[in-house]
């Protein structure tokens, strides 16, 4: 793949490189970049130039994920920052976090195992609400005081309650199958 | 009679010639082709007008083959020889396809895909499904009165890769070069966009004879965003038939009917249904070969209580998909009805309730994905004008997974992530000096790994051999536009790449393919090395058409070295293509594709670099 690696996809959109996202502009750059790479573009053209459209549009698609989830966003930044994320081999967390997890995650086993759709969609807003909380830290941390210590223990924060709202996602779809 | 044309000697017709290309509705009841002249999408017509193809292929004892009307006229005579909804077996195992004790074909349960026994022998769904595209690609060729550059095929949006592949094998047997396996969905929102100039978040529904999609798409200046895709690749107007013909045996109290009695009865139930759709009440009457007379009547609201929980099965999938999409059904502006089996009333009033709306049917149901799907072959064959400027953002319907140990599946690549896609993963060694590794490709949403459906199996050898866990395979997926994934697999600690080869589950090797080539060939009493030649040539003629248009508009990318080996490599390429070598022309071809490689690398760069340009250029305006 000729494409340049030094490139991050913040450069490749045309967007700064910070948390906070003009998501229509996200949408915009996706869109203009990908009606130049996209394959449906190189069809009528030679493999050589099918096989590049192929490798670039799945690169604009790849960072099109990455700026467009928070939490992508968030641990792509401190990775960019040269600050590690991963739960391996950084797992000291405050023991009220951990608290809090086991009854979020009690809440749901317990709706879960009773069948209670109603309790599981309401543990799903409850959750949202509250992760919405926390990303609202995180952008302080990322964008105002540069604190990518504080703004990785966050992060992992925000990948537990990803994981607990995921469980309650195939939670409810069970119980509807 | 309109005169033929005949052009001066070494002078081309036309500069720039419109390439023939076409869309085809590979349905599973009725196949369509259709293509864009002047501008409009048509659908094509067989000597005797009639646009639908019915997808059904009777094999003779005397060796011919019939395709379409002729093969139905006989399904009740030759049932066991006249194969109806193939469509239901592609990509699929015995065990997967429901009602087969109802079937009357003799069906060899081979690992892998379902087989056949015919009069003609064991025949492949794939073989089939080329007959179909055969006789259109053949309409379409006398109709527009040249060789296809190529078609766009269009696939259920929740085929598999299985079904998928086995789609386009079915066309490479037909001879029939495929621009991109659309999802019909899809086709079907381009059409109705691009004709109603619509903006906001469709639903489209999609029930065709044999499978339900439900795709749910963003559409804005120009682009056509699929959001979510959901559905149910068994389930479709077919079934509706099937409870009616299962009423009807109950009702008449009739003795198990013979597989001639049950096709009869089953095309009966079929054409109540449809009279349902415009009556209130339909008649079935029958003389069985037995001596027994059905004659029965149905009423629309009987036939509705009846296939209630088939109209309420489709709508878990919308759910699905509204869920997916984190949209609610309020927030779509219109639900287009897309397959011949959404006529029935009590569908529509069902998603008129759903969505609080009247579903939008000032389209034809039949025809819009055949028509979109031209449209789309129309700009990928590289007839794009200036008004064509549309996009299509597509999905994978279902997620991409290895099995990890105790048989559970690890998602690799999630459902509804935009096409094309790569994602790697790694693995490490479970044994001291361990140096081979099986990996198990599978597709679907379900945790075990016997609950989803397997796509491959593949080893990995010659991994040194370390102590446990500390190997690091990266196994690499890529997803391409036609949805089809492709597996590598290396190990990066010391380096060593070992070689994978893939064996697909439920496809044809490449071995089986070369060989229904050369029968169907035979068979056909062409000249495979002809048409071998022919397609070489017309490639090479493209790329070197391709090439000169690059430097025409970027040759200043070039330096005058590169220049001259470019050139050099075309008029190489030029000579062997009008000599009777083909592989010499491939060589060719590919010797031009190294030489041009830097500079194709160089052009998609700039053209990104001026979007970016252009897009910087927008912002700064506001």
């Amino acid at each position: 793949m000729s494409i340049d690696p030094t490139q991050d996809y913040f450069t490749l959109f045309g967007l700064p490189r910070q948390y906070a996202l003009d998501e229509g502009a996200l949408e915009a750059a996706w869109h203009e970049l990908q009606s130049q790479v996209h394959p449906d573009r190189y069809a009528h053209l030679p493999d050589v130039d099918k096989r590049r459209s192929m490798q670039w549009a799945t690169r604009v698609n790849e960072g099109f994920r990455i700026l467009k989830k928070p939490l992508a966003r968030a641990q792509y930044l401190l990775e960019l920052a040269g600050v590690d994320t991963a739960l391996e081999t950084n797992t000291v967390m405050s023991p009220e976090f951990l608290m809090e997890q086991m009854e979020w995650r009690e809440a749901v086993e317990e709706a879960r195992a009773a069948g209670e759709v109603d309790e599981l969609e309401q543990l799903h807003h409850r959750l949202q609400t509250h992760a919405r909380e926390v990303r609202s830290d995180l952008a302080l941390q990322l964008d105002e005081a540069h604190d990518y210590t504080a703004a990785a223990d966050t992060v992992r924060r925000l990948m537990f309650i990803d994981k607990l709202q995921q469980e309650i996602d195939e939670a409810l779809l069970a119980l509807e199958e | 009679m309109a005169l033929l044309q005949i052009a001066e000697p070494g002078m081309s017709a036309e500069p720039h010639k419109h390439r023939l290309a076409v869309g085809i509705d590979l349905g599973t009841t009725n196949s369509l082709v259709a293509t864009v002249r002047n501008g409009i999408a048509v659908c094509l017509a067989d000597e005797t007008g009639r646009t639908m193809l019915p997808s059904v292929v009777r094999y003779r004892a005397d060796g011919s083959i019939e395709v379409g009307h002729k093969a139905m006229a006989a399904q009740a005579t030759d049932a066991r020889n006249t194969i109806v909804s193939v469509k239901r077996f592609m990509g699929r195992g015995l065990k997967d396809v429901a009602h087969v004790e109802t079937m009357p074909y003799d069906f060899e349960d081979t690992a892998g895909m379902v087989r056949l026994r015919t009069v003609q022998g064991v025949k492949s769904p794939v073989e089939v499904s080329a007959e179909i595209l055969r006789t259109l690609r053949k309409r379409a060729e006398a109709s527009l009165g040249g060789e296809l550059v190529g078609a766009v095929i269009t696939v259920p949006a929740y085929f598999d890769d299985a079904q998928r592949q086995a789609t386009k094998d079915a066309a490479r047997l037909a001879g029939l070069p495929v621009l991109r396996l659309l999802n019909e969905p899809t086709a079907a929102a381009v059409a109705y966009g691009l004709d109603n100039a619509a903006e906001g978040v469709y639903a489209v529904y999609d029930l065709g004879g044999g499978t339900f999609d439900l795709s749910i798409l963003k559409l804005s200046r120009g682009v056509f965003e699929v959001l979510s895709t959901n559905g149910d690749a068994a389930l479709g107007g077919d079934d509706f038939d099937h409870r009616l013909f299962c009423w009807i045996l109950d009702k008449a109290g009739v003795a198990p009917p013979s597989l001639e009695d049950a096709r009869r009865l089953q095309m009966k139930a079929r054409e109540a249904k449809e009279l349902l759709s415009v009556c209130e009440e339909a008649t079935v009457h029958v003389h069985l070969s037995s001596g027994e007379e059905v004659d029965l009547v149905v009423t629309r609201d009987e036939f509705a209580d009846m296939t209630r929980h088939l109209v309420q099965k489709t709508l878990g999938p919308v759910r699905k998909a509204l869920r997916d999409a984190g949209l609610a059904a309020d927030e779509v502006k219109g639900v287009v009805m897309v397959g011949g089996a959404t006529r029935m009333p009590h569908i529509q009033h069902a998603i008129a309730e759903f969505f609080g709306q009247e579903p939008l049917t000032n389209l034809d149901p039949d025809k819009v994905v055949a028509l979109g799907a031209a449209m789309q072959a129309n700009v990928l064959a590289g007839n794009r004008r200036d008004e064509d400027d549309w996009l299509l953002l597509d999905v994978i319907p279902l997620s991409l997974g290895l099995e990890t140990m105790g048989g559970l599946t690890e998602k690799v690549i999630p459902r509804n992530s935009t096409l094309p896609i790569a994602r790697a993963q790694e693995f490490t060694t479970f044994k001291d000096g361990q140096t081979a590794m099986a990996f198990h490709v599978v597709q679907g949403e379900r945790e075990l790994v016997t609950d989803c459906r397997s796509l491959a199996r593949f080893e990995l050898r010659g991994i040194p051999p370390m102590v446990a866990g500390a190997a690091r395979i990266r196994v690499s997926f890529q997803v391409d536009a036609d949805g089809l994934l492709s597996v590598a697999a290396r190990e990066m600690s010391s380096g060593v790449e070992a070689s994978v080869l893939v064996k697909p589950s439920y496809g044809l090797t490449d071995d089986e393919i070369a060989g229904m080539l050369k029968s169907g060939v035979e068979h056909a009493g062409d000249d495979m090395l002809a048409r071998a030649l022919r397609e070489q040539q017309v490639e090479g003629e493209r790329v070197i058409e391709a090439t000169e248009q690059a430097i025409a508009k970027d040759g200043a990318l070039l330096s005058a070295d590169e220049r001259a080996t470019i050139e050099q490599s075309i008029a190489t390429l030029r000579e062997l293509c009008s000599g009777k070598d083909h592989r010499a022309i491939k060589s060719g071809i590919d010797a031009l594709a190294r030489a041009t490689d830097g500079f194709a690398a160089r052009r998609m760069d700039n053209s990104i670099r001026s979007a970016l340009a252009g897009h910087k250029v927008d912002e700064f305006e506001v």
